[in-house]
């Protein structure tokens, strides 16, 4: 029974996806979404059914299907874990992919390849649901690949647009590095432990399994690299931005909501591995630090209005890590929760702006919608104000977490964690107040046709407002249903200090923060009504800003510069040199034969003498020179 | 038997077969008439059967000979070959000088 509802669960967005690639272009538009929908609503159902099962039980189910493969000492199942944590995942993996599905039968309605679309959904929903489920590292892998071969497809999916080909392309490359790193991992993982079932890991660490240290060190390392390039943290954060290429509904699920979380769902997996390595923790939090000190001023003046979430996304991927550094990993899956929730309602309502102004992204070019699109504006308003970290909405509790144990464990970390909070709430802010306030500044044409989008973009809009506000609930500091929920994943659960003087202070200056960027956004924006000036007058720190620090551009001088270089040498040098070589002896043979065709010239006495010569040089060799 | 090596000395049958031989190969060489030809192939093969009788003779070892004579045999089964195609030559080309015969030329 509970194998069969596994099988359910999973192979539901399988079937979808079957369904629309093969006969998509059969059935009606408006059925492909629906059932694409309804495929992902059944994996929904299912995991609700096990998620109260095994909350009320706590008892994970295992479904182990066959073995795998089978090498001299070390074995492989074909097998996945439902436990407390991979079903937390699949809640709001399942949960806000079905808002995402519904959302997207309106916002794709008028694309011709609707039947691709969500034939990508469903398969990415497959692949992550087999990410998350998967009870060893290699099934995990399977996933890994898999949702990273469904982000290139659907950023790339308005495949006319070369831009967005680049995009997907390099989403994949930057992606394979760290599938590279997770891969090298796997192998020394493999070679200590003889298993790579998490659960077999976990009872040989438990019972003291003795290790190497270092080759532990670096497999974490490799895992953390891996975990880098998913989650989209410094130094292979690039592609998330570039990835906006992709629909709105893409971006949402994929590069802010799911996909991008796989690394922190990694990590918090193998949670027992990592505890063994503080160093690569502490590697892990500077990482996340800096990642989202840096997107988040990158974010501080971009004028994409996709672009700004994206640089948020990874900011607050950062703080994740950040809190996965510090070893609080209940924290980290509590952030992990809320900014999917925030997070997608912001994708989605700016996919909803861009709905209306028939495809604009540039905020220069919007303003004034609060008038026209109220709920849209509303549920951004109640997002954003989460995100920045405002109580008593969900991200404050989070975010507020977060900034706890980073002050408690490393200073300056929490500095960095909360200059970023800061220039969150000012760039989102500065967004709010650019797209929804002041007048509109597009073009007649444009405002004649705004409009609120229809209710099935706006449902799942409100559906996540809702969550957003209230998502906290599911972790007040001290008493937190979900620290509970999480202990019997969490090997070692971070220490949770009472809430004494410190920490009340501290949650006022993170307040304090938010209002203050949140103040100097409404001084510039909507005091001063400034609006960003065009891209050739962003010059001074801006500039810098605005062209993402030039990163970009230094990975094409450092990298993809001298790759092209030593493709043109082995090309124009190399392969001539080869080619010269190997037509010259075609060219010598060619000369010899020709010349030696007249030898035969037919006399037999001439073939004769030879023949004679031949035989007394063959003889005097033997009798003469041995 | 012995008498007779005692007489001559093996080392005058080897130059002589070596002579022969000689001669033969001269002979295939400067002569342009097939047939001659064909009797200098035969003076090499006579001074081969010579040589090998010689020696039969000399380590007292019937063998040799019994193989000189099947050498005959086939030697005379290779003749009557050889001067057939030379008639079939002699028919087609009106003469049997092998400086006409160019056929093989490549």
């Amino acid at each position: 029974m509970e194998t069969n509802l596994a099988l359910l669960l999973l192979f539901a967005p399988f079937a979808g996806f079957l369904i629309n690639i093969f006969f998509g272009k059969k059935i009606s538009r408006t059925l492909s979404g629906t059932l694409g929908t309804i495929a992902v609503a059944v994996s929904f159902a299912v995991t609700v059914f096990f998620f109260l099962q095994v909350s009320s039980t706590k008892v994970p189910v295992m479904v182990d299907l066959f073995q795998w493969l089978t090498l001299q000492n070390f074995s492989v199942n074909f097998s996945f874990q439902l436990d407390q944590l991979s079903l937390l995942w699949l809640m709001f993996v399942t949960g806000i992919g079905t808002l995402i599905h519904v959302y997207s039968i309106s916002y794709m309605h008028d694309d011709e390849n609707i039947n691709k679309f969500f034939a990508y959904l469903n398969l990415f929903i497959f692949f992550m649901i087999t990410l998350v489920m998967g009870s060893n590292l290699l099934i995990m892998f399977i996933g890994w690949e898999g949702v990273g071969l469904c982000s290139y497809l659907l950023i790339g999916f308005w495949y006319k647009n070369q831009d967005y080909n680049d995009a997907a392309k390099k989403a994949f490359i930057m992606n394979r590095i760290g599938d590279l790193g997770f891969l090298i991992g796997i192998f020394i993982l493999g070679y200590l432990f003889h298993t790579v079932e998490f659960t077999g890991m976990k009872s040989m660490i438990d019972n003291k399994w003795p290790i190497n240290e270092s080759l532990l060190g670096v497999a974490m390392l490799c895992l953390f690299i891996g975990a880098c390039g998913k989650s989209a943290q410094i130094p292979l954060y690039t592609w998330l931005p570039d990835a906006m290429a992709g629909p709105t509904p893409v971006s949402a699920l994929i590069h802010a909501a799911t996909m991008v979380t796989a690394g922190i769902f990694m990590i918090t997996r193998l949670n027992f591995l990592f505890n063994l390595t503080p160093d690569v923790l502490e590697i892990i939090a500077i990482v996340g630090a800096i990642t989202s000190l840096v997107a988040a001023s990158i974010g501080l003046v971009q004028n994409d209005i996709k672009k700004v979430l994206a640089y948020s996304t990874v900011s607050q991927l950062g703080l994740m890590f950040l809190a996965l550094g510090l070893g609080a990993y209940e924290v980290a899956v509590f952030h992990v929760i809320t900014h999917a929730f925030f997070k997608a309602c912001l994708f989605l309502g700016s996919g909803s702006v861009i709905h209306a102004l028939h495809g604009e992204q540039d905020m220069r070019n919007m303003g004034g919608l609060r008038k026209v699109m109220k709920i849209t504006f509303i549920t951004f308003l109640i997002s954003t104000l989460a995100i920045s970290g405002l109580p008593p909405l969900s991200g404050f509790f989070s975010k507020d977490e977060i900034l706890l144990t980073a002050f408690h464990h490393n200073k300056p970390l929490w500095v960095i964690g909360s200059i970023a909070s800061i220039m969150t709430a000012f760039y989102m802010f500065r967004l709010v107040y650019l797209t929804f306030y002041k007048d509109f500044r597009g073009t007649e044409e444009q405002k004649h046709h705004l409009h609120e989008s229809p209710s099935l973009i706006t449902f799942p809009l409100v559906v996540l407002a809702i969550l957003a506000f209230f998502g906290g609930a599911i972790s007040f500091p001290g008493m937190s249903w979900l620290n509970e929920y999480l202990a019997p994943v969490i090997a070692k659960p971070a220490v949770h200090e009472h809430l004494g003087t410190t920490e009340y202070i501290l949650m006022g200056i993170a307040v304090a923060g938010a209002f203050l960027g949140i103040g100097l956004a409404y001084n510039k924006y909507i005091s001063k009504g400034e609006v960003p000036p065009q891209d050739s007058e962003i010059t001074g720190v801006a500039g810098v800003l605005y062209n993402k620090y030039y990163v970009d551009e230094i990975y094409t001088a450092i990298i993809v510069k001298p790759i092209y270089a030593i493709g043109s040498f082995f090309k124009n040098v190399t392969e001539v040199a080869i080619s010269a070589f190997i037509f010259g002896l075609g060219k010598v043979a060619v000369l010899l034969g020709n010349e030696g065709k007249t030898i035969q010239n037919g006399s037999i006495g001439f073939y004769l003498l030879f023949f004679v010569l031949g035989v007394c040089s063959i003889i005097g060799y033997i009798f003469l020179v041995k | 038997m012995e008498n007779i090596l005692q007489e001559i000395g093996i080392d005058n049958y080897i130059y002589l077969a070596t002579l022969l031989f000689c001669i033969g190969i001269f002979g295939v060489l400067y002569r342009r008439n097939a047939i001659v030809m064909f009797m200098s192939i035969e003076i090499m093969l006579n001074a081969v059967n010579l040589l090998l009788v010689a020696f039969s003779t000399y380590h007292q070892d019937a063998a040799g000979q019994v193989f000189v004579f099947f050498s005959m045999a086939v030697a005379a089964a290779e003749v009557a070959v050889g001067l057939a195609i030379l008639v079939a030559v002699f028919r087609n080309h009106n003469g049997i000088d092998i400086d006409n015969l160019k056929n093989l030329k490549g």
